[in-house]
Parts: structure tokens; C-alpha cells; sequence
């Protein structure tokens, strides 16, 4: 240990302060691990901060619903965890179907489910959809809805986490870079711009920038840095309560207690990381508001306040690189949520203290590991 | 001149795009044009003038003396630019800036978000020059929310546009020589001004008569001068006033005061309060232009380089929006701007550049002496920069209140983009333009370091609201036609 890092080991290290780098954290410490944080800039900066708030189970691949069920029971005593409600809501959250045929496919993906023994996810008609989100276009045939979903607010949460584990002793050190990752003895040698650290166990936390540390360890991902686009309008009257979104064209929308609507759905950006940079695309965001236009007419006339990005990891299969590592002992990957990460995040940290701690967890994660992308 | 009026009119991609027009704008827009760049001035307004020049071709106010001989300057400056090929775009909001994206089309220039009468496009430039002025610095006092208490400045905006003067019982307070003109202003044109609260430390005079010289050598000293003197008579001014609140139930009715040992309460009916201009940098920031934080001016300012172009290669900031330099050095930074995006451009070589601006640099030299000894002098004091009671309103748009920012800096949070995501201050409509400052010296007072250090909100686009049904209808560019055709 040298530098910032002073002399004693931790047991774990956790590089990258988002929302799972956090609640990592919380949780080792909750299982009397020492946990140092290594941050380049701070504590939820990017994706885990700025990102739509969504609490979802609804519409997951499949490989995710156990650790997103496993999070949403920790969402739902949320303040037990960290002290604070960190915005929590949970009005539902409804998969609108816009065609016909797309309300089949969601028929066909409900019976799916249920045969897999998840029953979070419940189709409903056009009329139990209109009682829902009353404002929907007339046009829409049904949906599916997750009852228990909601929205949070991002940064709350994430700065809710880091206290909580701060609490508890968890070291947080923000503005320090990493720079480099090796074997040394039985333990790991992290280099950054500020010393060097050590410990027997290293978390790869570090979202959009995951991949090059797991390239340091020799373990190479196809990771893309993507800038996932939100806008908020200004206060609008109350019309809606759950979260909607859509899927053959991409939105989600969400009104706010104070009347503010947040329009998102994955249109992305430009992302320039290495300048923690991000540019709009004004042409994709135009596609959204007429997604807007045409769904919720009451919208029409609401002002559009604010507009940003977050710089996100997104994985080939939109599915996460979650576990041990391939090859080595004492490295776990926990990134490339692929702009869905942020539900997944109480969960997450618990059952990546889990496998630190004992070695291995109840919680199937299959399908979520880093060897998939093993040459 | 071309007068464009709807977003139709607009050319694709111009070589020039000037935003805002004011002094700067105006003479930027004129030279650019007078240098053969196709150069389109962007404005908000109906008509040209920007602030200082407000309804300069419009104002029912003619009376020469009642805006006085200054406000009239404005004239040749709209004739320079009515002479010239430059296209014109009033009523016209520009709500993004940003780089072009990378495709063939693209000039490698910048992006701009433009509506017009609610009808919004996305148009290209190779250069941009923002001439977007200055903003009343934010004077958070207790009751400053309160109906009937407003910027002096919001006062001058409708005297120069409608002719309209505030009624009844009108109290004005705060600091600067902008107060003193605007008082003038608004009791020739027959307001009812019985006090002037005067802000200004008086300690700041020791500090500011170092500069004295340069300021005694100044155009501003004659000025000054008259507009003292003008004051003075049928009017109270109170100095050293240490502080300050409105009162009244559902309307300003009262304002008390502190000064030496004394406190006082007059009656009133409107309550004018200005201490000041800062730069209005959120387009700069918006669009990721590195900031300073200036120490003499108390405000954040855009670095740039002798042309003043930006950190963001193509983007230029002329006028009082990279620096407080008033209306006259305003319209000469206008035109170097001009001259440094034409080199940029090819149109003129670096000799002909530095040839052309040499007698312009000069005037602008002696148009800024005075300036340091004007802006060390009318700082204002920290008390009314930094709230120091709990329940005074620092975000107006959310009702954020200063203790309840200490608290939550108390909590750890170290800056105001946290604190955005904490308190929701700077992100109702106004986005932050009316508090920012605030919140920036009220964290950094809090913690004990500089506002350098804490920095300021990182402020996103739309610069200026647009509907969704605006956005909507977006067109498509041409590149993004293109590149579904293929």
C-alpha cells in the first residue's frame, strides 16, 4: 500500500463508485469485510447518477429475473438498507403493446414466464390498461404489467448507498484513477495515479470503463460505450402513475410527484470517455417526442427543460458480465448492465458480497458470466 | 440585410452564426458579412438591440434624454448591420449548440438548435459567435420572491419596450453603476423613486482606489459624475446599507434596513433590487467551454484565447459574455470575433487579421480603462451574495432555501450538481440561470474553499425550453435523410 491508500490492506477492493460498486461495498462491510473504493471521478458521476430512475422487473431476459427479484425485495425496504427511501415509489410499471400482433408476443412471453415459475409479469387488456394509464392513445390493445415496479432517484440512491457503507466503515477514495491490476503474491496489486493498493479480492465495478480493467487481467470483453438519452419536461398537471414503456419503439415515460415527465428510452448519444463527454442527437430525440406526440397527446404542448446522456457499458447480449472471474482467483466482474443496471444494483451487491465471502451463492446467475466471452 | 422569419428560410449550413443581438452580435454579424462569410444573426428579441440597446428601432419611449445620449449609440450599430449581406432571424431561439456530427455531410463546425414561431430545425455552422451578454447577478434577500420585488433590470425592459414605469412608491437598492443609470433612467421617464439603498461596502473604496488613476483617465468618470449628481437631487440615498428584507403578506409592502447601527422600515410598493451584471455563460457551459472562476468579478468566465474563441474549437464568445467589459468594449469584441472566425475561415490571412484589428484592439483598450476600478469597487458584500438567514429563498423555481442547502452540504454533498440531484435546485424552468451563482459561493462558503474549486452547475440543453410538439416535428437532416436512403 503506498500513496493515498496508507498501510493497511482491505480484504476487498472495489473499483468503480456507482450504484453496484456501492452497494458492493455495503454489503462486504455488512459481512465484516474491509472494502477500499477506488473512484476516478465521483461517487454515481455517470450512468448510476444520471440514468431514469427505473425500479423494473418487468420485460428482463430471462438469466436476470432472479437477481432483479432478489433486488426488488430490497427496493421494497429500501431505508432498512441504507437509511433513506433513496426516492422509491413503486406504482407499477406497464409494457404498453401498440399493435395487434404485438399484443400476442406479449401473451406468448406472459405463459413463458408463468412456465418458468415467475409471476411478477401480468398481461392486461385495453381496458385495465386505459385504468392504469388513463392518458393512453385509444389505439393501444393491452400490456403487461409488474405491479410491484417503480422509480427511484438515482443519485439519491447511489449517494444513499455510499454513505450507508461509509457508515460502516467502507473507504471511498474519489478522484483516483486506476491505472493498472496484477498478481502479487496470493493477492492483487492495483496501481493508480494517486499509490498502490492490495488486497485478496478485486471487484470490476467500473461500468463503461470495465472493459479495460478486465483487460489488464487478461480477460478481454466486447464491451460499447454507449450515451443513453433522457429529457424532462417542465411541471405538467398529474395524469399518470406507473412507469410506461414501449418496446417496438423505444421509450420509457415516467411523471414525477411534482408533475415533471421524464421521456426515455434508449435512444442513444455520442459518448466520448475519455473526456467523461457526451452529445445529444437531437434527430433521435425527436423521435421520441413523437413517440410522445403520438401516444400521450396531453404531452403536446409540455416544455421540454433539460436533456442529457449518461455514459454507460453496454454488452453484446444486453445481458451484464456478472461473477468470478474465468481465470483468476480472488477477481469478480460486476459491469455492462447495458442501461438496465440500476434495479439490478441492491441485489447485485448482495449476492457479489455472497460469492467474496462464501465462495459461491444461491442465486442463479447462469448465463451472466465473464467466460461467455472467453476465445 | 435579409430578414429570415420562419426556420424554412434558414440555409442549411452558414459559415458564421452569431447569436444574440446585442452591441457584440451586431458589429459581429457586420463583420463577418463585410468579410464575404455567409453569416446569419440569431436572435430572441422582435427587434435588434439585445439589452442595452433594447427597442433601439422600436422603443416608444423618443425622447432622446429620457434613455439618454448612450442608448441612442445603438443606432449605428443596427445600421451597420441593415447595410450589410448578413441574414437577420428575429424572434428566433437558439436552444442547442453543439458539435456537428461526424458525417459526410457535416462541415466539421458546429451543430445549432434553432426555432422560430414554434417551428424548430436543426441547421449547421462553421463557426459560432455567442453574443450572449450579461444577467443581473442574483440578489438573494429575504422577501426578494415576494410580488413587487423585482430586478431593476426586468424595470428597464419594460420602460424600453412599452414605455411602461413601475406605480406607486418605488424604493431601488443594491450597488453598480448599472443602478445609478437605471435609476436616472426610470425617474426621467417619471417614476416615483424616493430612496436609493446603496449596497456598495464601503470598505471596497480602499481596496478600488489603487485602480483610481486609470478609472480618473476614463470615459466613465464624466459619466459617473452626472449620474451621481443627478441622484442626488430628489432623492435619498442611504449608504453603507449592511442589509436588507422585503415584507408584505401576498405583495411588497414594506422594506427594512440596516445601516451603521440603525434599522429603518419604509413603506412601498415595488422594490428594485440590482447589485451588478455577471456574464450569462449557460450557452458556454452548455456547449462544455472550460470556465474561470474570476476573483474581481466574483462570477465564472469563459477562458478563451486573444479572438475569443473558446475551448470548444469553433466557438467564440464575444461581448459581456466572456467578461464584463460593457456596451462600447462589447461592439469591439464583436468584431475581432469576427476577424479571428474569418481567419479561422480562410478569408483573411493572420497579417490582415492582426492589420485590421490593431486600431480596434487600441480603442478597445482605452473603452476598458476604469473598468478594474469600477468592478473592485461595486463587488458586493458577501452578506448579499450568501444568504445568511436559513429561510431565504436561494432557488426560486424549486423553493430551495439557504439553510436547507447548508444542511445537505452538511451531509457531505460537495457541489452543486449533487446538490441538483438532492434538492432539485437549478432544475425547474429557469435552470439554474437565477441561482447558480449562489449556490456555487454558498457551498464554497460552507465548506471553507474557493467557489473555483466547487464549481458551478453543468447545465444541459435545451439552453431554452422547446415543446415537445416543436421537437416532434423536428425535420430530419439532410445527412440523417441520407443515411437511411443509402
Amino acid at each position: 500500500m503506498s500513496g493515498v491508500f496508507g498501510e493497511e490492506s482491505p480484504d476487498v477492493i472495489v473499483i468503480g463508485a456507482g450504484i453496484h460498486g456501492c452497494s458492493t461495498a455495503l454489503h462486504c462491510a455488512k459481512r465484516g469485510l474491509k472494502v477500499l473504493v477506488i473512484e476516478k471521478d465521483h461517487a454515481g458521476r455517470h450512468s448510476s447518477g444520471v440514468n431514469a430512475g427505473g425500479v423494473r422487473q418487468l420485460a428482463r431476459h430471462v438469466a436476470e429475473i432472479p437477481l432483479s427479484t432478489y433486488s426488488m425485495g430490497l427496493w421494497h425496504r429500501i431505508a432498512d438498507l441504507v437509511d433513506d427511501d433513496c426516492g422509491f415509489t413503486s406504482d407499477g410499471q406497464v409494457l404498453v403493446a401498440e399493435s395487434e400482433e404485438e399484443y400476442d408476443s406479449f401473451r406468448a412471453r406472459v405463459t413463458q414466464l408463468n412456465s418458468l415459475g415467475f409471476s411478477h409479469e401480468e398481461l392486461i387488456d385495453a381496458k385495465e390498461l386505459r385504468s392504469l394509464v388513463p392518458a393512453v392513445s385509444e389505439t393501444c390493445p393491452g400490456g403487461i404489467v409488474s405491479r410491484r415496479d417503480g422509480a427511484a432517484i438515482p443519485f439519491k440512491t447511489t449517494q444513499a448507498f455510499r454513505r450507508k457503507a461509509e457508515s460502516l466503515g467502507v473507504r471511498f477514495c474519489e478522484g483516483v484513477r486506476v491505472t493498472g491490476i496484477k498478481a502479487d503474491g496470493s493477492a492483487w496489486m492495483v496501481t493508480t495515479d494517486a499509490g498502490t493498493a492490495r488486497a485478496a479480492n478485486v471487484v470490476n465495478a467500473a461500468g463503461a470503463w470495465a472493459d479495460r480493467i478486465a483487460a489488464c487481467l487478461g480477460e478481454p470483453v466486447p464491451l460499447e460505450v454507449i450515451a443513453p438519452m433522457l429529457m424532462i419536461t417542465a411541471r405538467v398537471e398529474h395524469f399518470i402513475k406507473p412507469v410506461v414503456i414501449l418496446r417496438s419503439r423505444k421509450l420509457s415515460f415516467k411523471q414525477f410527484a411534482n408533475g415533471t415527465v421524464l421521456i426515455g428510452g434508449g435512444h442513444l448519444g455520442r459518448a466520448l470517455r475519455d473526456q467523461n463527454i457526451t452529445v445529444l442527437d437531437w434527430v433521435k430525440l425527436a423521435e421520441s417526442a413523437k413517440t410522445v406526440w403520438d401516444l400521450f397527446p396531453i404531452m403536446r404542448g409540455a416544455a421540454i427543460v433539460r436533456a442529457w446522456a449518461g455514459i454507460e457499458a453496454r454488452m453484446p447480449d444486453d445481458l451484464p458480465v456478472f461473477g468470478k472471474s474465468r481465470i483468476h482467483q480472488g477477481i469478480f466482474h460486476q459491469f455492462g448492465f447495458s442501461a438496465h443496471g440500476f434495479q439490478l444494483g441492491p441485489g447485485a451487491g448482495a449476492v457479489m458480497a455472497e460469492l467474496i465471502a462464501a465462495g459461491n451463492t444461491n442465486t442463479p446467475i447462469d448465463g451472466l458470466g465473464i467466460e461467455r466471452f472467453a476465445t | 440585410m435579409k430578414t429570415i422569419k420562419d426556420v424554412a428560410a434558414l440555409s442549411e449550413c452558414y459559415d458564421l452564426l452569431i447569436i444574440g443581438a446585442g452591441p457584440a452580435g451586431l458589429a459581429a454579424a457586420a463583420t463577418g458579412a463585410e468579410l464575404g462569410l455567409s453569416a446569419v444573426l440569431v436572435d430572441e428579441n422582435p427587434a435588434p438591440g439585445g439589452q442595452i440597446y433594447r427597442g433601439i428601432t422600436t422603443t416608444p419611449v423618443t425622447a432622446k434624454e429620457t434613455l439618454g445620449a448612450d442608448y441612442w449609440r445603438g443606432t449605428d450599430l443596427v445600421r451597420s448591420l441593415e447595410a450589410s449581406k448578413a441574414s437577420y432571424a428575429p424572434g428566433a431561439t437558439v436552444w442547442s449548440v453543439g458539435p456537428a456530427p461526424d458525417s459526410p455531410d457535416a462541415t466539421g463546425g458546429m451543430e445549432v438548435g434553432v426555432s422560430i414561431n414554434g417551428a424548430a430545425r436543426v441547421i449547421q455552422a462553421r463557426q459560432v459567435i455567442a453574443a450572449t451578454g450579461a444577467l443581473e447577478r442574483p440578489f438573494p434577500v429575504p422577501g426578494w420572491t415576494l410580488p413587487g420585488v423585482m430586478t431593476a433590470g426586468g424595470a428597464q425592459i419594460a420602460l424600453k419596450t412599452s414605455g411602461l414605469v413601475p406605480d406607486g412608491k418605488v424604493v431601488v437598492a443594491g450597488s453598480g453603476p448599472l443602478l445609478y443609470l437605471l435609476t436616472a433612467q426610470l425617474r426621467a421617464a417619471g417614476a416615483k423613486i424616493s430612496v436609493m439603498l446603496d449596497t456598495t461596502p464601503l470598505e471596497n473604496w480602499g481596496r478600488a482606489i489603487r485602480h483610481a488613476p486609470d478609472f480618473l483617465r476614463s470615459p466613465y468618470l464624466s459619466k459617473g459624475l452626472k449620474l451621481l449628481l443627478g441622484a442626488n437631487r430628489g432623492m435619498r440615498i442611504v449608504r453603507g446599507v449592511k442589509a436588507i428584507s422585503a415584507h408584505g403578506d401576498n405583495q411588497v409592502t414594506s422594506v427594512r434596513f440596516r445601516h451603521g447601527s440603525k434599522e429603518e422600515e419604509l413603506p412601498c410598493d415595488v422594490l428594485l433590487l440590482h447589485q451588478g451584471v455577471v456574464p450569462n455563460i449557460n450557452l458556454a457551459n452548455a456547449v462544455g467551454c472550460a470556465l474561470d472562476w474570476d476573483e474581481d468579478q466574483l462570477t465564472w468566465v469563459p477562458q478563451t484565447d486573444d479572438w475569443y474563441e473558446t475551448s470548444v474549437k469553433g466557438f467564440t464568445i464575444a461581448g459581456d459574455g466572456a467578461g464584463i467589459a460593457g456596451a462600447e468594449g462589447a461592439a469591439l469584441r464583436g468584431r475581432l470575433a469576427a476577424l479571428g472566425a474569418g481567419h479561422r475561415l480562410g478569408r483573411l490571412s493572420a497579417q490582415e487579421r492582426d492589420r485590421t484589428a490593431a486600431p480596434v484592439r487600441a480603442q478597445l483598450i482605452r473603452a476598458s480603462r476604469g473598468r478594474r476600478f469600477l468592478d473592485v469597487l461595486y463587488q458586493p458584500a458577501k452578506a448579499f451574495r450568501v444568504p445568511t438567514a436559513d429561510d431565504t429563498i436561494v432557488c426560486r423555481c424549486e423553493e430551495v432555501t439557504a439553510g436547507k442547502l447548508r444542511e445537505t452540504v452538511a451531509l457531505g454533498v460537495s457541489g452543486p450538481n449533487q446538490m441538483k440531484s438532492f434538492l432539485r435546485c437549478g432544475m425547474g424552468p429557469c435552470q439554474g440561470r437565477l441561482c447558480g451563482l449562489t449556490v456555487t459561493e454558498l457551498i464554497a462558503d460552507a465548506r471553507g474553499v474557493s467557489p473555483g474549486e466547487v464549481g458551478g452547475y453543468r447545465l444541459r440543453p435545451p439552453i431554452k425550453p422547446i415543446t415537445l410538439g416543436e421537437l416532434a416535428a423536428l425535420p430530419k437532416t439532410p445527412a440523417a435523410i441520407k443515411a437511411v436512403e443509402r
